[in-house]
């Protein structure tokens, strides 16, 4: 079973949609007993940094998602539920992120177009299970913050605009996801089922 | 580096797509959902829905338009046409839109444009602007309704004020162009563009492969629509594509 973390930040269709066409097993929930039974969690998000994590914090899901991350399982972080993963992000005011990989989250500064909106290419930078057996090419992007990670270790793929930016992340059983997956064609449904592969959840 | 995008639109009354469509191997050629499929796997690179519906049961009915959509596509599309509130917003994001389109109703109410990019986030709002140059003023004029009002508004300023109050993305369609098939309006696509600092998809006009290439060498255009040389079969996807790669553009 997978389990779609809903704290009441965005669409949460086309992500269970795309899990359920995987022919996984899928739940969307906020209990926090279903999420830490999963084999594997999504974290997803549209909007802002500050508000999410007011949110998870306000429904007691910032700290399953960390207890979760702990247990070892694989947990998985879609646009702005992967920028949550770092230590903090700087949209409207500086706020405190899950802090489970060490980086900030800045918005895109420069005399170009914001947000960050389309198709773009990965360059991978290392190898990683979630990579495996796919090649790069272009996936879709919406986004104004983007991550710096801490530790180039944790940067698994960028894209490039006016600079590089974090595409994939990745530590251990922690993964994330600038882009949008789900909305990202068939490269996009490759590194999702890699995903659900690393959960061994049950086929439907 | 990002990808110009290639967006087609389906206007859509009653949940059925009208405007013909030329497609072999189509079980039922007004169904939206079986066509958005085929755009996806041609390479489409978004996909517009356009409600034309004038009526209360249809705008219904394009709510589970969108939901049967999103569990079919993998790629982002957009849901326009009489979208005058928040709440009508939320049902189709609910749905599984990525996107909302307003254009008559944020001419009305640009207060639309703030509250919706607030609720949802800036990338979820696109506002549409039909232009239509003004000779007298020597700059482009905005209408609503379709096209049939004339605002007294002038065009970049517009743009310029919906980016302020929080648009992810302009849908910029010359009425000029529109339905001429003699290429995009590259003057006002380069106006509009290089005054915000936000996405623009050009439409109107299109009508061949290189009209896409001009629009997006010379108009600046982030990303560009069309609807019936897609859904006529005068020119698919692939074969845009092809031609852009060809002339060095950047496609998916």
């Amino acid at each position: 079973m997978i389990a779609i973390i809903d704290y009441g930040m965005g669409n949460l269709h086309s992500v269970s949609k795309a899990v359920e066409r995987l022919g996984r097993d899928m739940v969307v929930t906020s209990d926090p007993e279903a999420i830490l039974a999963a084999d594997g969690a999504i974290l997803p998000g549209v909007g802002a940094f500050g508000d999410a994590m007011a949110n998870l914090r306000g429904t007691g899901l910032a700290d399953v998602v960390q207890a979760y991350a702990a247990s070892g399982k694989p947990l998985l972080g879609i646009c702005l539920g992967m920028q949550l993963l770092f230590t903090e992000g700087e949209e409207h005011g500086v706020h405190r992120g899950l802090d489970l990989l060490p980086g900030r989250v800045v918005r895109f500064q420069g005399d170009y177009k914001v947000p960050h909106m389309g198709w773009n290419e990965l360059t991978f930078k290392q190898t990683s299970p979630l990579l495996e057996g796919v090649d790069p090419g272009h996936v879709y992007f919406v986004h104004s913050y983007h991550a710096l990670p801490e530790q180039s270790s944790d940067l698994l793929a960028v894209a490039d605009y006016h600079q590089p930016v974090t595409a994939i992340v990745g530590r251990g059983n922690l993964f994330g996801m600038q882009f949008h997956p789900e909305k990202s064609g068939d490269l996009g449904m490759a590194l999702l089922r890699n995903f659900t592969d690393l959960t061994g959840a049950k086929r439907k | 580096m990002l990808a110009k995008r290639i967006i087609p639109c389906l206007d859509v009354k009653d949940g059925r797509v009208v405007k013909g469509v030329n497609f072999v191997n189509l079980r039922d050629a007004g169904d939206p959902v079986e066509l958005a499929a085929i755009y996806d796997r041609e390479g489409a690179d978004e996909l517009v829905f356009l409600d034309i519906s004038a009526s209360v049961e249809g705008r219904a009915t394009m709510v589970d338009v969108v939901r049967r959509t999103a569990g079919e596509i993998t790629i982002p599309f957009t849901v326009g046409g009489g979208i005058s509130a928040v709440e009508d917003m939320k049902r189709l994001l609910r749905a599984g839109a990525d996107k909302i389109g307003i254009n008559t109703a944020a001419i009305r109410n640009p207060d639309l444009i703030t509250d919706g990019s607030r609720t949802f986030g800036t990338q979820c709002i696109v506002v549409a602007i039909d232009a239509k140059y003004n000779a007298e003023w020597g700059e482009w004029e905005v209408f609503t309704h379709g096209g049939r009002n004339a605002t007294g508004i002038r065009a970049i300023e517009w743009a310029r004020e919906a980016e302020r109050r929080g648009a992810g993305e302009l849908l910029l369609t010359s009425m000029d162009a529109d339905g001429t098939k003699d290429g995009f309006d590259i003057k006002l696509t380069s106006a509009v563009s290089g005054s915000v600092g936000i996405p623009v998809i050009a439409s109107g006009g299109a009508g061949n492969a290189g009209h896409f290439a001009d629009v997006f060498a010379e108009g600046l255009a982030d990303a560009a629509l069309a609807a019936s040389i897609f859904h006529y079969k005068e020119v698919s996807v692939q074969e845009v594509k092809t031609a852009l790669h060809g002339k060095g553009v950047n496609v998916r």
